[in-house]
């Protein structure tokens, strides 16, 4: 076995170990993806408010989106 | 004398102000969260000699014992924010609070689940009702049970006051969850790291684990200017800084 196998082998106990770490990282990188997501949706929501009023305040009448 | 430290404090609560603040610091926090990562990991899994009893298993400790740290800082953090939050009604707190616990959440799952992986190989078992183990589920738990409080109501700030309370009360979980391998005979072993006192590990594991405890912690930090960024954009659509925001910034 190379340093590189001895390394993933963990030992015999790269089973408990690799998923460990995976479970690290996923955990993670969900958390950190979840609040961008909202801050796209929050900021589109906003921008379609307020073109919306700057629609009815120019005076003309704009079909309601259908979904926001 | 020193006045301007709850005059900076009240500033910085101002709901424009902390936006900003946070986006200056979001990324040097997200940037040190890496690199003490990158460092600690390396030092943990690469450099960290196996352990004269449990060999290569015990390295999941670089990851399980952040998280667990983190798990009960967060929840403190929360506890704290949230009396804050119902005492003095400042919108920031409450904010921070019910922002956090998702983050310590988490946490709290990773704590779980990589301490299960590491219990199989050496106890023989996923799971067992310890002390230790059963404290960091009811943890969880209270973790969730803000979080499905808080959404439960209608009107944003009321299901935080109705969350706020249950967080106050939960923090009443985290001693038990620090001490419980003290006061009871747990499975689960006796802590290996004091700050008060020497710690029953050598330099060459303790060094990456506190790398990683300081990357946990700049991520946590990260993480929360985020979702406190993105909570005071929807709380605040109405307000002018959050149109000017709006109209300023491009969909990345």
């Amino acid at each position: 076995m190379n340093a590189l196998q001895v390394f993933f082998a963990m030992g015999g106990y790269a089973r408990y170990v690799w998923p460990a770490y995976a479970v690290f990282f996923i955990v993670l990188i969900a958390d950190s993806i979840a609040p961008r997501l909202r801050r796209r949706r929050e900021l589109r929501q906003l921008r379609a408010r307020m073109a919306r009023q700057e629609a009815r305040s120019a005076g003309c009448i704009l079909p309601t989106p259908s979904s926001t | 004398m020193s006045n301007w430290i709850p005059l900076w404090l009240h500033k910085l609560s101002s709901p424009p102000t902390f936006y900003r603040f946070a986006g200056v610091l979001r990324p040097w926090a997200l940037a040190l969260a890496l690199v003490f990562g990158v460092i600690g990991l390396y030092g943990g899994l690469v450099l960290a000699p196996p352990d004269y009893q449990q060999g290569d298993a015990y390295r999941i400790i670089f990851i399980h014992v952040p998280c667990a740290w983190m798990s009960m800082f967060i929840y403190a953090i929360m506890g704290v924010s949230a009396f804050v939050a119902l005492v003095w009604r400042i919108k920031l707190a409450e904010v921070v609070a019910m922002q956090s616990a998702p983050i310590g959440a988490a946490f709290t799952f990773i704590t779980l689940v990589t301490g299960s992986l590491w219990g199989k190989p050496m106890w023989g078992t996923w799971w067992t009702w310890d002390a230790r183990l059963t404290s960091e589920l009811v943890l969880l738990f209270l973790y969730l049970g803000v979080i499905g409080l808080y959404q439960a109501f209608e009107d944003r700030r009321q299901g935080a006051r109705a969350a706020g309370f249950l967080a106050i009360i939960g923090v009443i979980n985290v001693p038990i969850v620090h001490f419980s391998v003290d006061w009871w005979n747990t499975l689960h072993q006796g802590s290996t790291v004091n700050i008060f006192g020497p710690s029953k590990i050598s330099w060459d594991m303790l060094w990456p684990l506190l790398a990683m405890t300081l990357a946990t912690k700049f991520y946590y930090a990260a993480s929360l200017f985020l979702r406190a960024q993105t909570d005071l954009l929807s709380m605040e659509s109405g307000k002018d800084w959050v149109r000017r925001i709006a109209a300023s910034e491009v969909d990345q």
